[in-house]
């Protein structure tokens, strides 16, 4: 069995990997949206690191809490990928430059 | 009593009010406003009777504190002692006469009844500042007999020549009460206090600052700052040279208020204002000389312009100011009474001239061009002789009202000049030829009017026809006194009592030892010049315009230097054009492009600028990219947690 020091790596190279997901991606905003939800998975693999060695449920129940709302992010996010869509006719990340001063 | 001031001068308010703001008939307008100019003229006389007759003290009241500040207490009041009810009872005569003459004068016009409300609430103006006991009374009534002048010069606001004279009385005169008020707040910084009572009493204790520095290191005396400064205001009102410009151009208002306010009553206020200012100006030696050679100017100068007038009430603007420049002598050779005399005399005979030119004016069908007239004799018969009546007055005839209070002005400018007062001398003179020159532009306009060929056109010939009586009755009722009432008042008024206690004089130049009654005065002034000036200048007119009426265009043309030197008023309106209204201009127009458009606005636009320069820049760093953004939180995140984890430590 690993201990608490492996998973806490594990949870940071997840979330290294999708740091580095959304800087290298210049392309696809859906791989974008899947490196957020991959950042949150990063932290929640350390919620149920320290919860399960330090004893505590609360790490886990907070988890669960984490993963309906993001849950609930993704869908909103994809919704709102599916509108921009049909407004720009592109999802590319390049091409969505409104805010640029 | 006091009721009996209050109705003295509520009386024509109520009427303004009621004739201008209610609405109500033209009838009605003129009955209203002439009743309620009767009661103040009625009552005025009640209270001449009281004050000089029953002998009672002269009236000092205040009715109402309107402000306390400090030791300073603003107060509604009236002073009514010999002084000021000689003007009340000529402001309010010369004012009813002139509103029943407006009845016949403004018949057709549809302004009617802004006109009595107008003429109403000037009369109502005029008594408060006659009445006034205090300064700022004086300045409210000056102010507002200002505003009623510069509604009624403007009375056809559709003449563009009339917004243009009215607008230039009005900022003329702003130069005068410029310094008016700031001579009033000299009176409050020397005396602390603005009741007249109290300020005068103080000046003859002497007991005010000698000295006033007006920039630093150089000292003023006191006395002569105010008088002078009060006297700027009398400048401007009683258009003294060089504020008179405004007094000609005001010719443009309908002519009632000619005679009423540029003749008889408001353009006097000025040298009234001086009189009852007399225990300061008797302190300022200078200020008096200042006074004497303003005067002395305004008097003969001006007199030179009427020669060469065409218009008939120009003619007679410029007589008024001359005959304004004599009253302002008399009040500079400390001869107060005498400059009042003259103010009342003038009063009747010049509203009698104005009146009569009105008269004149209607019968041509509002021809002014005394060109275009000429043998009127025979067809305007009352006018006629009330016109000369009225002339003979003004240039001083033996016998006539202006003849008592002219010769006793130029015998006070030469007693000033015996005294060595500083520009006496050139007073004496001035006022003597002036004697000649009023004589000359008098019969001039008299005999162009109403003597020689007759010149007008064959229309204006078929309709001529003398005026209705409500224009020939105040004729004749102002004929009466300019015919008589020097004859009744001289003694009195020179060299009796009257004044005492109302005007104070160092050095009296009236002395009632060398005075003998009446006819002794009329038989003396033949062995003096100016009876015979005035006779010159009579036969100088007649010899003119009447025996050899080609001469005057051959004299214009061989003298075209000084002929044009006085038709164009001595170039004063063009210079006032260029150097104040150009310089004004040309200094605003300079402001606005460097001042304004350079610093103003470059410092706003510039800082506008800056911003937007700067923003510029920033604007960079917004890419529109997620990841950009994404990037900077993240190192946003990774600083602040260093500073968290390793800050502490």
């Amino acid at each position: 069995m690993p201990g608490l020091h492996e998973f806490l790596m594990l949870g940071a190279v997840l979330f290294c990997l999708s740091i580095t997901g959304i800087f290298l991606n210049r392309k696809n905003l859906l791989i974008l949206l899947m490196c957020i939800e991959l950042m949150l998975l990063s932290v929640n693999m350390n919620f149920i690191a320290f919860s399960y060695f330090n004893a505590d449920i609360v790490g886990q129940i907070f988890v669960f809490f984490i993963l309906t709302v993001a849950a609930a992010e993704s869908a909103i996010g994809l919704a709102i990928v599916v509108v921009l869509f049909r407004n720009k006719n592109t999802i590319n990340v390049n091409d969505l430059d409104t805010l640029k001063g | 009593m006091q009721n009996v001031f209050l109705a003295i001068v509520l009386a024509p308010l109520i009427g303004a009010i009621t004739a201008g703001l209610l609405g109500v008939s033209r009838r009605v307008a003129h009955s209203v406003t002439i009743s309620a100019v009767a009661i103040s003229f009625l009552l005025s006389l009640y209270v001449f009777y009281e004050i000089i007759f029953a002998g009672a003290a002269p009236f000092n009241i205040s009715l109402y504190t309107w402000l306390e500040s400090g030791n300073i207490r603003l107060e509604l009041g009236f002073l009514v002692d010999s002084l000021s009810v000689l003007m009340m009872v000529v402001v309010t005569f010369v004012s009813l006469m002139v509103h029943i003459y407006t009845v016949g004068y403004m018949h057709d016009d549809p302004g009617y009844q802004r006109f009595f409300s107008y003429i109403n609430l000037f009369t109502f103006s005029m008594l408060m500042l006659v009445m006034s006991n205090n300064f700022v009374q004086l300045f409210f009534g000056w102010e507002a007999v200002g505003v009623v002048s510069y509604l009624l010069i403007g009375f056809w606001f559709n003449k563009e020549t009339a917004i243009y004279a009215n607008l230039k009385a009005f900022l003329v005169n702003r130069v005068g009460d410029f310094g008016f008020i700031l001579g009033i707040a000299a009176v409050l910084m020397a005396f602390n206090s603005l009741d007249y009572a109290e300020v005068f009493g103080l000046a003859q204790q002497g007991q005010y600052p000698e000295t006033i520095s007006l920039f630093s290191g150089i000292e003023w005396s006191m006395m002569t700052v105010i008088c002078i400064l009060l006297f700027i205001g009398a400048m401007g009102k009683s258009a003294q040279f060089p504020l008179h410009v405004w007094l000609p151009d005001s010719m443009e208002g309908p002519t009632p208020i000619s005679a009423l306010i540029h003749a008889a009553t408001m353009v006097t206020a000025g040298i009234f204002m001086v009189a009852r200012m007399s225990p300061l100006f008797e302190l300022s030696e200078t200020a008096l000389s200042f006074v004497l050679i303003i005067g002395a100017i305004t008097a003969f100068f001006m007199g030179l312009l009427a020669i060469v007038q065409n218009d008939i009430k120009r003619v007679i603007a410029y007589s008024t100011l001359s005959q304004l420049g004599y009253m302002t002598v008399a009040l500079g050779a400390s001869a107060y009474a005498a400059g009042i005399f003259h103010l009342m005399t003038h009063a009747f005979f010049k509203a009698l001239l104005f009146l009569g030119a009105g008269s004149v004016i209607l019968a041509m069908h509002h021809e002014q061009d005394m060109r275009k007239m000429g043998g009127l004799k025979k067809y305007l018969p009352i006018t006629y002789i009330t016109i000369l009546i009225g002339s003979l007055a003004l240039i001083g005839a033996p016998g006539f009202s202006g003849f008592f209070s002219k010769d006793a002005i130029i015998e006070a400018a030469y007693h000033a000049y015996e005294a060595e007062r500083f520009g006496a001398g050139f007073a004496y003179y001035a006022v003597l030829l002036s004697v000649f020159v009023t004589a000359l532009y008098t019969f001039r306009m008299f005999f162009l009017t109403f003597h020689g060929k007759e010149r007008m056109d064959k229309h204006t010939r078929e309709h001529l026809r003398e005026s209705p009586w409500v224009v020939t009755i105040p004729l004749i009722l102002l004929a009466i006194p300019s015919l008589l009432i020097g004859i009744f008042t001289i003694t009195p008024l020179l060299f009796g009592h009257y004044f005492d206690g109302a005007i104070f004089v160092n050095n009296n130049p009236f002395n009632p030892e060398h005075y003998h009654g009446v006819l002794n005065f009329i038989g003396h002034a033949f062995l003096q010049p100016p009876v015979w000036l005035a006779a010159a200048g009579v036969g100088t007119a007649v010899f003119f315009y009447l025996i050899r009426p080609e001469l005057p265009g051959i004299l214009a043309e061989r003298t075209k230097l000084i002929y044009d030197l006085l038709v164009e008023k001595y170039y004063l309106d063009r210079f006032n054009d260029w150097f104040f209204a150009g310089g004004l201009r040309n200094l605003g127009s300079v402001l606005w492009k460097i001042g304004d458009v350079k610093v103003i606005d470059g410092f706003i636009n510039g800082s506008a600028h800056l911003v937007g320069t700067v923003s510029k820049l920033i604007r960079q760093i917004q890419t529109g990219f997620l990841y950009h953004y994404a990037f900077a939180m993240i190192l946003g995140l990774a600083v602040l947690l260093s500073i968290f984890v390793f800050g502490t430590a």
